[in-house]
């Protein structure tokens, strides 16, 4: 079920025209961007229940175990939800409206939010399959998100 | 608790509400929260120095920390037991329970729930440090509304329904607030037409479908049920005879479900306390910050199935007169959102409505309200049920 009847497309390159509020990184976060910085998506992954866990913790949340390990994840995900950002709830987000963001499902199993490019606001539907890579964002390199069959 | 399924839990015997307005200048929240302790205070028939038990919410706004020790002094009480309630929108019916809590547990017998916050003007941006902070915002999903938006897709894409189903909570709400000429609506309708045609803000929500933030602030007195039947109370006391509380995230994001929410496994545990089915409710004064908040309550509830909302209100009264009162005083969506405050406007209409003081908008003769609260993004959840004496075991 598509949604919205927007047809403009946010490109990579408007997306890094934009000033922002960045990530604030912590401790138990740094290695997360500084591995997307390198273009690796990189997820903890927990040894003692085989699960893995986004956003980045000192410990695992489903079984509590404290050997988190860091693993290059397939970037594939699913669209879980997502809506058209008119209005946008930061003033620097006004020059990307309408927009996209999106809750995704990762093939991994965690959930994740996101911002959609390279894809019309009329062409995204719930279930739609999406390939996380990055962008330029000032100085973070962000995992956005687009059709997992190329621009669209 | 010990006391029995149905049998009241603590009572509610006092409440205060000031009118809600768009701004304020100059003003600070803790003599907002006066202004509303008076009332409640006044209206309970009490004294102040009777109150021993004091709850506030967390926005006091002029102190982070030690805002019990602040406030009290501020109000010249002296409480045998203080507590911030800090659960976003579920704060006010938080409150009520914890306040029965503590006057089972002989902490206090007197306890009065504070909640409110002032619009001065330029608030400050937030200062969170948080993971939604660092890995929600920077990617262009600042603020509750894109939150919510996800919640309105998923529904329409898992069970069909329409842009105008959800319009018409909007427009119900509306029609409502012209019985509330406190509400900041009232004289305002809104058709369906009207919600439709106003601009989306976070595609699929239209404005009109979002609360409008106001100031404000409400207070509530809660006592034993045996020190309420002692008391020479001016109006009818509303008993707490069920309580449920849940909290299952705190971004949008990592919610285990977009289509129901811990306000679910809440209002079970509420009516096994009061030993209530849903179908005997005749007030619902649920929380309505977006109209698919409200959707997903109903059916959470169990007042209609899952998917099935827009047909439960489907040719359906809604007003007071009818079979269910459905946020007679218009909700948050037609009244405005005071902030916390806006979620302890829920039970008090609840209070009026079941003492029979909801002059203009008065419910035929009802006995049990359902009052949830809501807090961040679907995330924390309180259900009470209040009852009459007459609905007290």
């Amino acid at each position: 079920m598509t949604l919205s009847r927007e047809t403009r497309v946010l490109t990579a390159a408007q997306l890094s025209a934009l000033t922002v509020p960045p990530p604030t990184p912590t401790g138990e976060t740094r290695h997360f961007w500084d591995a997307c910085a390198e273009g690796r998506f990189e997820l903890q992954h927990c040894p003692g229940c085989d699960r893995w866990v986004f956003y980045p913790r000192a410990l695992c949340p489903h079984c509590w175990g404290q050997d988190l390990q860091w693993r290059e994840a397939s970037g594939r995900a699913t669209v879980r939800s997502f809506t058209v950002v008119h209005k946008p709830g930061h003033p620097g987000w006004a020059d990307a409206a309408p927009y996209v963001v999106a809750i995704l499902s990762l093939a991994e199993g965690p959930t994740m939010l996101s911002v959609l490019r390279d894809v019309a606001p009329a062409d995204v539907a719930v279930g739609l399959p999406v390939r996380i890579s990055f962008t330029t964002v000032g100085e973070y390199a962000l995992p956005t998100a687009a059709p997992a069959g190329g621009p669209r | 608790m010990s006391r029995g399924t149905g049998a009241p839990r603590g009572t509610i015997v006092g409440v205060g509400e000031l009118e809600p307005v768009r701004r304020t200048e100059g003003v600070t929240t803790m003599g907002l929260l006066g202004r509303a302790a008076r009332l409640a205070v006044e209206d309970a028939g009490i004294g102040k120095d009777e109150i021993d038990g004091l709850l506030m919410g967390p926005q006091v706004g002029e102190t982070p920390q030690h805002v019990p020790a602040m406030l009290s002094e501020y109000l010249g009480l002296q409480p045998r037991t203080a507590n911030v309630v800090d659960l976003g929108g579920a704060t006010g019916p938080g409150m009520l329970w914890r306040a029965a809590a503590a006057i089972d547990a002989g902490m206090a017998e007197v306890v009065l729930c504070l909640v409110g916050n002032h619009r001065n003007p330029v608030p400050p941006r937030s200062p969170n440090r948080n993971p939604i902070r660092e890995f929600d915002v920077p990617f262009g999903a600042s603020g509750a509304n894109t939150s919510y938006a996800f919640l309105k897709t998923a529904h329409m894409d898992r069970y069909g329904t329409t842009d105008a189903d959800f319009a018409r909570i909007a427009a119900v709400s509306r029609a409502n607030a012209q019985h509330n000429p406190h509400a900041i609506f009232h004289g305002t309708p809104a058709t369906v037409q009207d919600v439709l045609d106003s601009p989306f803000i976070a595609e699929p929500l239209h404005l009109l479908e979002i609360v409008m933030p106001v100031a404000g602030a409400t207070a509530a007195v809660v006592v034993s049920p045996e020190r309420a039947a002692a008391m020479d109370l001016p109006h009818a006391p509303v008993h707490l005879l069920g309580a449920g509380e849940k909290l299952t995230h705190r971004a949008m994001s990592q919610s285990p479900s977009l289509t129901s929410g811990p306000l679910k496994p809440s209002m079970e545990q509420a009516y096994a306390q009061a030993g209530i089915t849903p179908a005997e409710l005749d007030v619902l004064s649920v929380y309505d910050c977006y109209t698919v908040m409200a959707a997903i309550t109903l059916e959470d509830a169990g007042v209609c199935g899952p998917g099935e909302f827009a047909q439960w209100m489907q040719g359906r009264d809604l007003s007071h007169t009818g079979p269910v009162a459905y946020n007679p005083h218009g909700g948050q969506l037609g009244c405005g959102q005071a902030d916390l405050a806006g979620g302890m406007s829920h039970a008090i209409e609840a209070v009026h409505q079941l003492r029979g003081t909801a002059h203009g908008r008065q419910a035929a003769d009802p006995h049990l309200a359902l009052v949830t609260g809501n807090g961040a993004t679907m995330s924390e959840a309180v259900a009470l049920v209040l009852g009459t004496q007459e609905a007290a075991r």
